[in-house]
């Protein structure tokens, strides 16, 4: 809602392409987390590249959980979670849960971590990539009943925290320009 | 809309998270209960997607190919020796094989051998990565009207890839022999021992289960095993490499890290199929006839 919205007033009816405009800066986060997950399938022949999409999408609802929660809506996160199962050949519902339960950290340290500058925010991360990767690497290896090599879930845990710095400067423009709906 | 009073939408705001957790851990479980539903709904999504991947994989491979041109420009010199003195060294094999070939066909007519039956094989593109953290697979293209089926053999113009895991209307998976379930019987060449592949989720699937007092050597050449009915003899998978633990690997012919193009083969095998509960009606619609009316 813009901020002329939220003052008492008679005003006459917002258009339609400015009610447009305003729900796409609101789509915005969660379709820009999707397309960055459909990007990560293309065979670009990388080396570890199975490891870029857990760690793309935990970094972006990391980023916007904290810094636009309502536009990244705990059912929006729970149907990207559900996505990243699906795309990334997990277990059904070990991304969900992973990913809830990033969003509800995020949510909860909101107040404290969203004003401080970037550096102590990407620490703060670092933690919840590690205790990601472990819930996902623990889930999946309780629900096929084996030990899985532990090696791929620090990888992911290390690409991760390596991914959001990158990923962090582009949606942190997003943020104040096109994904703004005080923009509109 | 239905309209709530302020606390009462805080309220319910509040509850969603540990909801729809609890719901995580619903799907955790209803995923365990009915693995099929999982990989309907993957492939239904892998449909769904193909066509975008389809799209975009021609222009990615054409900068990858300019990229490698580039590459390949400064190494031309280096190669070109390289080729020269391999090609000299393949020329010589080519007539041996060929005096060995003959001598095989004038073998197997005075032992009146049953040739095997020539498999047909469909050619696909490679369109995704259809693996994950904990998976190694890749996504093929297939038209709408394959007949590919599941168990089928895929191969790269090098060795063994895989098989067919899952098949979709227009898109089929493959999953590779370097993934964590994946088991093949094989033979190691120069003691032709049984042995079994079995994939790690690294780079290097491992040798199981091979008899005693036959020890697979470095550098043997390892190939699949008909036993079971499951592969064809002798497709060439890899050879043999020995860990820093001293752990028999193979290291596989197939570039399974660059995979662009594979061919699907029918053998006509339908001896251990995977898993999938043969009863349901209507799942096999699209992927031809069922495996046990051949």
């Amino acid at each position: 809602m813009a901020a002329i919205d939220r003052r008492p007033g008679i005003r006459p009816r917002a258009t339609l392409g400015r009610r447009l405009d305003v729900t796409a800066r609101h789509a915005f986060p969660v379709t820009c987390t999707i397309l960055l997950m459909l990007l990560t399938e293309l065979p670009f022949g990388f080396a570890a590249q199975t490891a870029l999409l857990p760690s793309l999408t935990l970094a972006c609802v990391w980023f916007w959980s904290l810094y636009r929660p309502r536009a990244m809506l705990p059912p929006l996160v729970f149907l990207i979670g559900m996505l990243l199962d699906l795309m990334g050949y997990l277990p059904l519902g070990v991304g969900v849960l992973t990913l809830l339960c990033t969003h509800g950290v995020a949510v909860r340290w909101r107040r404290q971590l969203a004003p401080q500058g970037f550096a102590l925010v990407w620490l703060a991360f670092l933690p919840v990539a590690a205790m990601a990767a472990a819930l996902a690497w623990a889930l999946t290896a309780l629900l096929t009943f084996r030990l899985i090599p532990i090696g791929p879930a620090v990888f992911q845990a290390v690409l991760s925290a390596a991914i959001y710095p990158v990923l962090a400067i582009p949606l942190a423009h997003a943020h104040r320009g096109v994904a703004d709906p005080e923009r509109a | 809309m239905i309209r709530l009073s302020i606390p009462a939408r805080q309220a319910l705001g509040k509850l969603t998270l540990p909801v729809l957790i609890v719901g995580a851990f619903g799907m955790l479980l209803l995923g365990k209960a009915d693995t099929l539903l999982a990989e309907r709904a993957r492939m239904a999504l892998a449909d769904a997607l193909a066509p975008i991947y389809a799209a975009l994989a021609e222009p990615l491979g054409s900068v990858r190919s300019v990229a490698e041109q580039a590459a390949d420009l400064w190494s031309l010199r280096a190669d070109n020796e390289r080729l020269r003195e391999e090609n000299e060294r393949l020329r010589r094999w080519q007539g041996v094989a060929l005096a060995l070939d003959a001598e095989n066909q004038r073998l197997k007519a005075s032992l009146r051998w049953i040739p095997d039956p020539t498999a047909s094989f469909t050619t696909a593109r490679v369109v995704a990565d259809a693996g994950g953290v904990y998976a190694r697979a890749v996504l093929l293209s297939v038209g709408p009207n394959h007949g590919i089926r599941k168990g089928e053999i895929a191969l790269d113009e090098r060795g063994l890839v895989g098989r067919v895991t899952e098949v979709g209307a227009r898109t089929a998976r493959v999953l590779l022999i370097t993934d964590l379930n994946s088991r093949i019987p094989v033979i190691l060449e120069n003691s032709r021992a049984h042995a079994i592949l079995a994939g790690t989720n690294g780079p290097r699937p491992r040798l199981l289960y091979w008899p005693e007092g036959s020890p697979p050597q470095e550098g043997e050449r390892v190939v699949t095993s008909a036993e079971a009915n499951a592969f064809p003899a002798n497709l060439p998978v890899g050879v043999v490499r020995h860990s820093a633990s001293n752990a028999p690997e193979v290291e596989p012919a197939a570039m399974l890290s660059k995979l662009e193009v594979v061919r699907i083969f029918d053998y006509g095998l339908d001896g251990v199929v995977a898993p999938e509960a043969p009863t349901r009606p209507g799942l096999r619609v699209s992927a031809g006839p069922p495996l046990g009316s051949r």
